[in-house]
């Protein structure tokens, strides 16, 4: 088991509950698809998982170790050398090239492989690109990059936000192709957020979220 | 539908308080120092206006005699060719606590004078009591109380009609006060000329005339130290024009989906503009407002040591009272509209080109920024070519302001380019992902803050440039005061029977007694002071001479030549071996040429001997005495014992330098203190840029936040990129600093004072300054980065969630 989260509750400030009794497995270099309606608390339980955001109650173990127990700093360690993320909007940084953006996070965790980082350009087609800054790239470019830069770490649990929610359909299925590719290649582990039907039939298993409970 | 869109658009600003507070901190700012300034300026014309006004002096020509003063034969010439003139007859009076103007008129021919006029409706005083003997004397009440209290001068009526530090009466009375009654300073040409008179060549060629100086001599003099002011002034209003510009920038990028909503619900684009700027200039006259208050009382704090400089430097009657003006308050309002209006322009235009379906987009990093940064150093370069040609071109203060101008301006906007170019230096240096990534953010951040930037810098260079200038100055002072002020003790007498007195007691205690004889007459239509001295070593061994020469002595001591001081020298353009005529027959050769900081006028120093050849009164009064250091006290007390001297007329060497020093100091305590604001507001400007900048930073935080670096790092890093930007521009400030400072001693002090300083560099007052700089970015720093290391993750959250 590598991910565990057990009856986890989360509310908004205001009191609203967000999450309520949610538990959830992921075993090592699993792939599983989170569904589920706007306001469903997908994106929640996700930032939950990458200790993005901390649970009201409940617990959260990533290979074994509890979340609960953690500081910021140990929280930041945690992202740092073993959860990579991917989201929606990209979230590049714009001040450094395609290449640094690449080694960005692997750098960052003191873990970068060169060779693992130049196949990984070449197999998202970003050899050419490396140079550039990210606003001179497409949006399925710079999601190939974040999907470069998360991989780069080979972590053992990559989570996605809708990772293809800013792509039309035929860049959406390239994209997806690519990360489950590179995840199944690094052995990591996949959270994935969608409301995709047809994305989320690609993951080994699905899990379907409503108004804060699994469904 | 006004009132709605109106209240639509005001509701940023009620959701932005700190924001508006910014904007109007920027604006007040800005007004503050302007107007500071301008009311320190407009108080001291208004005072020169004044005296102008109360002596009927600048409207009209008057005639001068080059070689020297008038003689009454002269005037008698003129009378008696029908030329209606007035008789003038200017001098110095010694009165108890220092000297002060004594300003002799031919009461019967003069235009009516206000103070004459006051006295006769007023006070009831016949006319005819200050045209016979003893004649009246015509002073301000404060100065009136000095002179009761100095013996031999005739009644003092009190008259407020009377410039400060001035003394008004007969030519007649004026004569007998100064000695030599025939003499004559110069004579003002009446309006009123009968028909056919023969022309000034024919009757008098020997006479110059010389037209009417509007505001008079005082106004003209002093321009340059008011338009140093004003520069000062300015350069504070353009570092406060950074913050506005920033803000409104900001604000406007805000509001732009507020405004797209707005005309997609049909609102003329037309319109908007129309409110907008209506809502920016209430906000101007707001901001305007508070700066014109704040501005009070910075000018109320400054004025006394300005008028003390003005007093001082060019013994132009200032009295350091402030008047609030009408003209003041609109003319800084006017400068808050207008300035608000400039630093909103760029704003303004990226709006009125907005498409109505425009989606605000990603901000450029790279390539665009540096190629704008390219042509912005472009532009800045050339604007310190035509700064340098305009002094190549052109001399005088203005093409020496011009070449400041352009080197200031044009180093500021070069300055992007520059650090840009230094940071991509440091990121060479860079080993880890986080290093990269800070190296690369201070980069991209350089667009959002280079204004606030390029006001340290600005405000940097000038107190390292003044600074240098001023310390130059100083330590150049204080050598020269070592050279000048060489004798133990000096002695002034009441008058010149007690002067010989005094000097026949000390031959008791010394043999080298050195009188101070000096006599006053025009030279080229301006005063000149000529000084006689003794053959003593003291003045061959210190005399302060710029250019030194073999047998410079002897050769005053025979008479033959004279020494000039340095304002003479540039103002006439002579030097050693000219050759220069002071009175008809007397005609000398330039010896050589001494420092006289502090003297606006021009000053000779002929033998002693040669004194009594000019023909005029010469005082002796004034002497320094060479003692040993142990005697000092000694004879001062019994100088004092033995004497009715006047408070003060005894002083040993160590007061007067002491004095001399805090007339300096307060000299430049105007500058100094401008100097602080200008880096104060400059300060600001970088903390109001990282605080409006800091809604656009979380985007490009939060991603490096989720990959593991925590807020407390990121906050410390906030605080070091402001401190490396700061240390970067002071780097930069240093050597344009030093080029300010230059151009201040080499150029501006030549132009303005008449005098030329060598340039002495102070490196522990720059690690101070650098100092001050770094501090300085460290606050303006530690509000965004507290929040930074404040803000929930629910807030970086959402740049994920794509909710902002």
């Amino acid at each position: 088991m590598l991910l565990s989260i057990e009856n986890v509750d989360k509310a908004y400030p205001g009191g609203r509950p967000v999450l309520s009794g949610v538990s959830l497995q992921l075993d090592r270099g699993e792939t599983l698809a989170l569904t589920g309606d706007s306001g469903s608390g997908k994106s929640t339980l996700l930032n939950l998982a990458a200790t993005l955001d901390q649970f009201d109650a409940g617990e959260i173990t990533l290979d074994q170790v509890p979340y609960s127990g953690l500081d910021d700093a140990g929280r930041a360690a945690l992202r740092r050398s073993q959860v990579a993320l991917v989201f929606q909007a990209f979230n590049l940084i714009p001040s450094l090239t395609v290449a640094q953006n690449l080694g960005f996070h692997a750098r960052l965790a003191g873990r970068l492989d060169e060779a693992w980082q130049s196949e990984l350009a070449e197999r998202l087609g970003l050899s050419e690109l490396l140079t550039r800054m990210p606003e001179q790239l497409s949006g399925g470019q710079q999601q190939r990059v974040a999907i470069g830069r998360a991989m780069a770490l080979k972590p053992p649990l990559l989570l996605a936000d809708e990772p293809t929610g800013n792509l039309d359909e035929i860049a959406s299925a390239a994209v997806m192709d690519l990360m489950l590719d590179l995840v199944r290649d690094a052995g990591s582990a996949l959270l994935l957020v969608t409301h995709s039907p047809a994305i989320a039939a690609r993951a080994d298993r699905q899990v379907h979220l409503s108004q804060g409970q699994i469904a | 539908m006004t009132s709605a869109i109106l209240q639509t658009i005001w509701s940023h600003w009620r959701r932005h308080p700190l924001q508006l507070a910014t904007l109007l901190s920027g604006i007040a700012l800005a007004t503050a120092l302007w107007s500071a300034v301008q009311a320190i300026n407009t108080e001291a014309r208004a005072n020169y206006a004044r005296a102008v006004q109360h002596l009927a002096a600048g409207s009209f020509d008057r005639i001068v005699d080059p070689s020297g003063p008038m003689t009454l034969t002269q005037y008698q010439k003129l009378r008696r060719a029908g030329w209606q003139v007035a008789a003038v007859r200017e001098g110095r009076l010694a009165v108890a606590g220092g000297r002060v103007d004594l300003l002799g008129v031919d009461l019967l021919s003069y235009p009516t004078l206000p103070a004459i006029a006051e006295a006769s409706d007023v006070q009831g005083i016949a006319p005819v009591d200050a045209l016979t003997a003893p004649g009246r004397l015509f002073a301000r009440p404060d100065l009136a109380d000095r002179l009761r209290t100095t013996s031999g001068l005739p009644p003092v009526i009190e008259s407020t009609q009377v410039p400060v530090g001035t003394v008004l009466t007969d030519i007649g009375t004026a004569g007998a006060i100064l000695g030599s009654p025939e003499q004559i300073s110069h004579v003002i040409i009446l309006t009123e000329q009968p028909k056919g008179l023969p022309p000034l060549a024919e009757v008098a060629p020997d006479l110059t005339r010389i037209a009417a100086q509007g505001d008079g001599d005082i106004a003209s003099l002093t321009d340059s130290f008011h338009l140093n002011l004003t520069a000062f002034g300015l350069l504070s209003f353009a570092v406060g024009l950074f913050i506005v510009h920033g803000t409104v920038g900001l604000a406007f990028e805000q509001r732009r989906p507020m405004i797209r909503t707005l005309r997609a619900l049909g609102v003329p684009m037309a319109q908007l503009r129309h409110l907008l700027v209506v809502e920016l200039m209430a906000l101007a006259l707001l901001g305007g407002a508070a700066g014109l208050i704040l501005g009070l009382y910075i000018a109320a704090a400054l004025l006394p040591d300005v008028a003390a400089t003005l007093r001082g430097l060019y013994g132009a009657p200032v009295d350091g009272t402030l008047t609030i003006r009408p003209m003041w308050v609109a003319s800084g309002l006017g400068m808050a509209l207008v300035g608000t209006g400039l630093a909103s322009a760029q704003a303004f235009w990226r709006l009125a080109r907005l498409p109505l379906l425009s989606t605000p987009g990603q901000q450029a990093w790279s390539g665009q920024t540096q190629d704008s940064a390219g042509k912005l150093a472009m532009v800045g370069l050339g604007l310190v070519g035509l700064g340098i040609f305009a002094v190549m071109l052109g001399d005088g203060l203005i093409a020496g302001f011009a070449l400041l101008a352009g080197l200031l301006m044009g180093a500021a906007l070069c300055l992007p380019y520059l650090l840009s170019h230094l940071l991509n230096l440091g990121a060479r240096t860079a080993r880890s992902a986080l290093s990269d990534w800070i190296w690369a953010d201070m980069k991209a951040q350089l667009p959002g803050l280079s204004l606030a930037l390029m006001a340290l810098l600005l405000a940097m260079a000038a107190n390292i440039g003044v600074g240098t200038m001023v310390s130059s100055f100083r330590l150049t002072f204080t050598g020269w005061l070592d050279q000048r002020l060489t004798s133990e003790l000096y002695v002034t007498a009441r008058d010149d029977a007690q002067g010989t007195a005094i000097e026949t007691w000390l031959a008791q205690y010394t043999d080298r007694v050195l009188p101070i004889q000096s006599l006053e007459m025009e030279h080229a239509g301006t005063p000149i002071f000529v000084y006689g001295v003794v053959d003593d070593q003291t003045y061959r061994d210190h005399w302060p001479l710029l250019t030194p020469r073999q047998g410079v002595w002897d050769r005053i001591m025979q008479g033959q030549a004279i020494l000039i001081n340095e304002q003479m020298a540039r103002r006439n353009d002579l030097w050693p071996g000219d050759r220069v005529t002071l009175a008809p027959d007397l005609t000398y050769e330039v010896a050589g040429v001494y420092s006289d900081y502090g003297n606006p006028t021009a000053q000779a120093i002929v033998s002693v001997d040669e004194l009594p050849r000019f023909n005029l009164p010469v005082p002796n009064r004034r002497f320094g005495i060479r003692l040993k250091p142990e005697q000092v006290s000694q004879v001062a007390r019994d100088l004092r014992a033995t004497f009715d001297l006047l408070p003060g007329a005894v002083i040993d060497q160590g007061n007067l330098k002491a004095r001399s020093m805090e007339m300096f100091d307060k000299t430049f305590v105007v500058t100094g203190a401008l100097n602080i604001l200008t880096l104060g507001v400059a300060g600001f400007a970088i903390f109001t840029s990282l605080l409006t900048l800091w809604t656009q930073r979380l985007p490009q935080l939060a991603p490096v936040w989720a990959m593991g670096i925590t807020r407390r790092q990121l906050a410390g890093l906030e605080l070091m990129r402001s401190v490396i930007l700061a240390a970067l521009t002071t780097l930069l400030a240093l050597p344009l600093g030093l080029m300010l400072g230059w151009v201040l001693l080499t150029v501006i002090n030549v132009e303005a004072f008449g005098w030329r300083l060598p340039m002495f560099v102070f490196p522990l007052e720059w690690v101070k300054l650098g100092a001050l700089a770094l501090a300085t970015a460290l606050v303006a720093g530690l509000l965004p980065a507290r929040r930074l290391l404040q803000v929930p993750p629910s807030d970086l959250l959402k740049v994920f969630a794509h909710e902002r």
